[in-house]
């Protein structure tokens, strides 16, 4: 049974990528059999090149897949540099792991009601400062270079990298370094960057490879926030691919080979960036530069996270005041009276969604949780069989979702499988896994070998072990897995849309459907019922360690 | 009760082909073999390997025996062995007496009985509900040698078990490890880089 964990695990990240891939190559080139095309052809790529400012939308997934986590990166690159273990450093390490929480459509929403002409922000400046009476004429969201679209990724990737980088970096004792760094006559922030970043990049890597694969193929965040004509690839391949015309499916595949296309070209992109950073800080080492610029790098990296994770927390609270608020005017800061009413007119659409939502989220993290204890303890157990194919686990991370989801739901049909909450669930698994074995894998193998050792010579089969021992020290972080995990499938758009053929509604595709012409009110409601789900999962998470272990100290300082 | 015996039957342990430690000794009941050595050669692995955690990158040959049995295809569970660490090891996530009953074997009648009367022969009466987090370092000393007596272990190993405490504790509970030890006719086996543990324990001595 266990010795078969990896395997599963191994089949259910390559499987579906490598199938969705293959299965929109053919009708990319006119086989689609469905549709009752059964000839080879290049229609499908001279319809595509056709299409209307195809080239814009390309070049904005490019430039998004590539703004987006040179920018993050700087800033969490910045920030850590100038950790200090102060006030704001302690809270904005706090701060991380709800913010992560927080589904991409939430936050794009919440930023929309934030930055829009007559959005919070504008609202608190007019007239007074402003001048304005009216909404000023400005085009902030769905700018057409897509830069609010970029900003809302930044600041919904900056959590994500920032959460990856302080798990690796206690194995390389940045204390130590940067002592030895600032004893040689290196100012702090520089002592930091010339000898903890060149370390800590390449265990950061990987992450930053799905941030690239992900700001460039995104779709809600582009509906929401992204340009309208052209929209970005991504979005365009979705309107095709859900066209009522099934002939546009053909153009849709040959879209998602290109996204891939677009994906792979911002990778190499980054490598060629990589390369000539790399050469510049070695130059710049090499100097024996000192001092110059430290107090300007501190600040640039302080302005930048507090910037962006005040941009996220705002987003929350301006979707909180939209999603109560009663008349609100435009000049007037705050709404004239506050309601329920957007709620209860909303009672009775909710009841499914939030159903599916939890029961899709709660079941999907439920068989993540399982395959992933199984396959690290199967590892504990047989030592020899650790599963280190990293890559293989970041695989549905790193090939655009539009990409390959289309080729699955071309399989299902040629299966002729009904489109379901069950394949959304098995969908969802796909990219919860990945999360839930990154967040527990680090301490489940570094638990202290001489408990189970302990516990085994006392006469406990390796079963009880797992049951009494292992997995009791080990709760707070597997839920706290489990919690990331189930944000992450709550999260999903593109998954639940296509696998459950628009059938299956969820907070978040309820969210999604409303960006175009729905009314702030209700849109602010589902967009926090999204953001509540994971949130009492993270408050959960944390608060049944406490109240469980509230008699072992012990425990309480490891949790 | 008939009287237990540890056999190291030319117990070879090997590391990339480099031979760490040969062995081949009998452990009677009540009797304590002491090996000592500087860190890095290899005795803790010595009992790692006799209670059935050997690591993967060393090889191990010869054969261990207990009581007439051997032990070494056996998991570890089932051996026998007990073990006694530098840290007392007591499971964080449970009580005093929680940590007791697990060692307990399950078959066994009367547990809150017995388990009152052992914590008080320990002069740990009461402490059944406590957090180990909150007792002192003699008392968890204690809790995890009791601990180990109650798993009814046929013979002991014991790694460095005091090299932790402070020094006017570790005679003190030195004195008791090995009283209750002998009084129970278990072979033990110490591993330390403290002479005075070898003398205290008084038994042969093998230098690594």
């Amino acid at each position: 049974m266990l010795r078969t964990a990896p395997v599963v695990l191994g089949i259910l990240m390559a499987g579906p990528v490598v199938l969705g891939l293959l299965l929109v190559i053919l009708p990319a080139f006119g086989y689609l059999p469905a549709v009752g095309r059964d000839e080879f052809s290049t229609l499908p790529w001279r319809e595509l090149f056709s299409a209307p400012g195809i080239q814009q939308s390309a070049l904005l997934s490019l430039v998004s897949g590539l703004v987006t986590p040179i920018i993050a990166l700087t800033i969490v690159m910045l920030f850590l540099a100038g950790i200090s273990g102060s006030k704001l450093d302690r809270l904005i390490r706090r701060l991380v792991s709800p913010l992560l929480a927080i589904p991409h459509a939430a936050a794009a929403f919440g930023l929309a009601f934030l930055i829009a002409p007559s959005g919070f922000l504008a609202r608190l400046v007019s007239p007074a400062l402003s001048g304005w009476q009216r909404p000023p004429d400005l085009f902030i969201i769905n700018d057409p270079l897509g830069l609010t679209m970029m900003a809302g990724l930044v600041t919904k990737e900056i959590p994500f990298l920032l959460l990856m980088a302080l798990a690796a970096l206690p194995q390389l004792d940045p204390g130590r370094r940067v002592m030895m760094a600032r004893s040689l006559g290196y100012r702090p922030v520089l002592a930091w960057l010339f000898t903890v970043a060149p370390a800590l990049y390449p265990m950061i890597r990987l992450p930053l490879f799905a941030v690239i694969a992900f700001a460039s193929s995104v779709v809600d965040v582009a509906i929401i926030l992204g340009p309208g004509l052209p929209a970005t690839l991504s979005v365009r391949i979705l309107g095709w691919f859900s066209d009522p015309d099934l002939s546009l499916r053909l153009m849709a595949s040959a879209g998602a080979i290109l996204q891939v296309i677009i994906s792979l070209t911002a990778v190499a992109c980054w490598l060629v960036l990589e390369k000539m950073v790399g050469r510049i800080w070695r130059y710049w080492t090499a100097r024996g530069q000192r001092r110059q610029f430290n107090g300007a790098l501190l600040i640039s990296g302080r302005v930048g996270i507090t910037v962006a994770v005040m941009l996220l927390s705002a987003s929350v609270v301006v979707l909180t005041i939209n999603a109560f608020a009663g008349p609100w005017r435009f000049p007037a800061s705050l709404p004239a009276s506050w309601t329920w009413q957007h709620w209860v007119s909303t009672t009775s659409t909710l009841a499914t969604p939030v159903a599916n939502t939890l029961l899709i989220s709660l079941t999907s993290t439920a068989i993540a949780l399982v395959l992933v204890l199984a396959t690290l303890e199967n590892e504990q157990r047989h030592g020899s069989s650790r599963f280190t194919a990293l890559w293989l686990l970041y695989m549905p991370m790193l090939v655009p979702q539009v990409a390959f989801i289309f080729g699955l739901v071309v399989f299902t049909e040629t299966m002729t499988w009904q489109p379901g909450i069950w394949l959304v669930i098995l969908g969802h698994c796909v990219f919860v896994i990945p999360y839930v074995f990154l967040t527990l894998s680090e301490t489940y193998r570094r638990l202290d070998p001489r408990w189970v050792h302990m516990a085994r010579s006392l006469g406990a089969s390796p079963n009880r072990v797992f049951w009494r021992i292992r997995l009791p020290i080990l709760l707070g972080t597997a839920l706290t897995a489990s919690a990331i995990g189930m944000a992450v499938s709550v999260g999903q758009f593109l998954p639940t849309q296509l696998l459950g053929a628009g059938r299956v509604p969820t907070v978040t595709t309820e969210a999604v459907a409303l960006a175009s012409g729905g009314s702030r009110n209700v849109i602010a409601v589902w967009a926090l019922l999204q953001s509540l789900i994971p949130a009492a999962g993270f408050i959960l998470a944390l608060a049944i360690p406490r109240l469980l272990w509230r008699k072992r100290r012990a425990m309480q300082e490891s949790a | 009760m008939s009287e237990h015996y540890l056999e190291l039957r030319d117990l070879k342990l090997t590391l990339a082909g480099r031979t760490l430690i040969h062995v081949n000794t009998v452990v009677r009941g009540g009797e304590v073999l002491t090996v000592m050595g500087p860190s890095g050669s290899g005795k803790s692995t010595l009992l790692a390997a006799i209670a059935g955690f050997l690591p993967a990158a060393f090889t191990m040959q010869g054969e261990v025996w207990l009581d007439g049995t051997r032990i070494d295809p056996v998991p570890a569970e089932q051996r026998g062995v007990g073990l006694l660490f530098q840290d007392p090891l007591l499971f964080p996530h449970m009580s005093v007496g929680g940590n007791l009953r697990f060692a307990m074997p399950s078959g066994e009648q009367d547990k809150t009985a017995r388990l009152k009367a052992q914590l008080d022969e320990m002069n740990l009466g009461g402490f059944s509900d406590r957090d180990p987090a909150t007792l002192s370092g003699g008392q968890k000393a204690r809790v995890a040698l009791l601990r180990l007596l109650l798993s009814q272990p046929r013979a002991v190993l014991l790694d460095e078990p005091f090299s932790k405490l402070d020094t006017h504790l570790r005679n003190d509970i030195r004195r008791q490890v090995f009283t209750r030890l002998t009084q129970a006719a278990l072979p033990c086996l110490l591993v330390t880089h403290d002479a005075e543990d070898a003398a205290a324990a008084g038994g042969q001595v093998i230098e690594l």
